[in-house]
């Protein structure tokens, strides 16, 4: 009897103690993904990258050197446009949420934008092309500039609102105690509050379309030359790495390696900071 | 002055009001906000209903000609014009099952160790390395595939094959491109997913369900397995739902080491399609409106899918979280 109850007992403990090692096993591997990724890419990356990379053009087949100055300007033009389409109606969206919904409607807009959050990034591509690229039958950096915009509305909109309800009660009661109306009250002094956490905000969300390939590949395309204006097709660093990495190049292998090094390092940079920032001015966005 | 005693919360605006109060209102701009802020929230809604009508009617020419067959026909020969899907619905069914099958564990456990086992700064540092993970461009990931996971596995599969030589469906030549490299390459991706919002979720159990568990002799073990994760079961089923969501609509990384190859292999080492790798890679060079009307479905077959894993996996968070929070 006790010697089944030891063993029963020491059965147990050693599964207790098999699985929790499992179970950090699984952390360290996650955790080591990144590292992984992170170490790689800066070793191969940072490399090969020279003055040349954010200077030149790309160099014709069989020709050796150039660089990706046109992916780079044309991955900024892109993000502007985005921006321009995405944050005044995320942000604006986000302040009717925060401050004047309430109803049904509210509940709508907040399940639609939880709907187009999850909706997969190359069918934002096929919709800017729909729209934009098939009634003017030409790629354009306009309908690259779409796609990101409209999918950066959706984290706009949630985290604007998120940030605006953090806004203390107290200080909406102080400016109308002082006379405001509420609009006044939200434009003067919720919204200033709440800047700091919603530049954050934009920075991040900037940061997740940057790195976004799949809606570019048929709106704004690529281009291997400069483009002038928003009315041609552009290149960008996503679909440069893309196209350099299936191709069968050497040399462009190492400047797809390159050119993630660039990005990913652009993109958690601003991740990391974006973090501290919100971590030491209020609860993490999610 | 301000004309309406209404309360600071965010209700709507009393409509009761006289015309007096509508005036003041407008005057002070309160009207004037609702109604911008408002046209900006709706059209999200807008933009939204948009896509679904585009697609809808982007893809009628192709719904028309196959009808149903489309999903369960095989044959894609956009120079015949006849266009099945049967094999991308494959390939995108086959390689997200792969990476559900090696992320679930990884994920709930890794989640489970950073809830429940970790020290809290050890805890917050790893979840933040991992959230970065989930920041790393696809692209990214693909680039890595291609040029680390595929000589990698090259290497180590005909072993695996030889080892498992009874196991009918993972045999065959290997190429390293195939479903099985893009079920590893998704399960890396959707980690990040399950792991944070898992961890969120075990951690909003209440902390009297282990105490009773270890007040009872439990060792810390099975608190966790028969209290913690059953009681924390809906949320950690939807973070496994968002990324299979996550994993069905992914593109870049899938497409650069898919194959490929549309047709439906008996292997799954054998190279395949998916939905999304096949927009990626034809869309922008498809001729004809039937071409691309066929892709178009696709995406609205995509589209269709994601949709309704995304709800269910929202439903499933939020019901835990509701009774974690009682």
């Amino acid at each position: 009897m006790t010697t089944t109850s030891t063993w029963n007992r020491i059965r147990r403990k050693s599964v207790n103690v098999i699985m929790l090692a499992l179970t950090a096993l699984c952390t360290l591997f996650a955790a080591g993904a990144l590292v992984f990724i992170l170490g790689y890419l800066f070793v191969h990356g940072a490399r090969s990258l020279d003055v040349n990379f954010f200077t030149q053009l790309p160099k014709p087949v069989g020709e050796t050197g150039g660089g990706m100055a046109n992916a780079i300007v044309g991955s900024g033009k892109l993000l502007l446009l985005a921006m321009l389409v995405g944050v005044p109606i995320g942000f604006l969206g986000g302040v009717y949420l925060a401050e004047f919904g309430g109803t049904g409607f509210s509940f709508l807009v907040r399940y639609v934008t939880d709907l187009l959050n999850g909706v997969p990034s190359i069918i934002m591509g096929i919709f800017a092309f729909t729209i934009i690229v098939l009634p003017q039958k030409h790629f354009s950096t306009l309908a690259g500039g779409l796609a990101l915009g409209i999918m950066m509305i959706p984290i706009a909109i949630r985290s604007s609102e998120e940030f605006l309800r953090n806004v203390p009660l107290a200080l909406r009661e102080g400016a109308m105690a002082l006379g405001a109306s509420k609009s006044r009250a939200i434009w003067s002094v919720v919204i200033p509050a709440a800047k700091a956490g919603l530049i954050t905000g934009l920075m991040l969300n900037l940061a997740r379309v940057a790195g976004e390939t799949a809606p570019l590949l048929f709106t704004a395309f690529g281009n291997r030359f400069w483009s002038n204006g928003w009315e041609q097709p552009t290149a960008s660093l996503p679909v440069m790495i893309y196209t350099y990495a299936i191709s069968p190049y050497d040399d462009w292998h190492q400047q797809a390696w390159s050119a993630g090094f660039v990005l990913l390092a652009l993109v958690l940079g601003v991740n990391i900071l974006s973090r501290i920032i919100l971590a030491q001015k209020g609860p993490a966005l999610r | 002055m301000s004309a309406s005693p209404t309360t600071i919360d965010a209700g709507p605006p009393a409509s009761s009001g006289g015309a007096s109060t509508f005036w003041k209102r407008l005057r002070a701009g309160d009207e004037v906000s609702i109604a911008i802020t408002f046209l900006c929230a709706f059209t999200v809604v807008l933009v939204t209903g948009l896509l679904v009508y585009e697609l809808w009617g982007k893809s009628a020419i192709s719904r028309h000609a196959f009808g149903w067959n489309f999903l369960f026909t095989s044959t894609w020969d956009p120079v015949a014009g006849q266009f099945g899907s049967l094999p991308f619905v494959y390939g995108t069914l086959v390689t997200t099952a792969l990476a559900m099958i090696i992320g679930i564990p990884l994920g709930v456990g890794a989640a489970i160790f950073l809830a429940e086992l970790a020290p809290p700064g050890l805890s917050s540092a790893l979840s933040f390395l991992i959230e970065l993970l989930a920041a790393v461009p696809s692209v990214i990931i693909g680039l890595l595939g291609i040029f680390i996971m595929v000589p990698i596995l090259q290497q180590v599969v005909p072993h695996i094959q030889e080892a498992l030589s009874f196991i009918p469906f993972i045999q065959g030549p290997f190429y390293g491109v195939s479903l099985f490299t893009a079920g590893v390459v998704l399960a890396i991706m959707i980690l990040p997913f399950i792991i944070s919002i898992s961890r969120e979720v075990i951690l909003s159990v209440p902390n009297d369900q282990r105490e009773g568990a270890l007040a009872l002799g439990a060792t810390r073990w099975e608190t966790t397995w028969n209290v913690v994760v059953p009681y924390a079961r809906n949320g950690i089923a939807g973070s496994i739902f968002l990324a299979l969501a996550r994993a069905m609509g992914e593109t870049m990384a899938v497409t650069m080491v898919v194959g490929n190859d549309p047709k439906i292999p008996h292997s799954l080492m054998a190279p395949g399609y998916s939905i999304a790798a096949v927009i990626a890679n034809e869309f922008a060079e498809a001729p004809g409106d039937l071409y691309q009307g066929a892709l178009i479905e696709l995406g609205l077959v995509l589209f269709g899918v994601t949709i309704l894993v995304n709800g269910a996996a929202r439903l499933l968070v939020m019901s835990t979280e509701k009774k974690g929070s009682k």
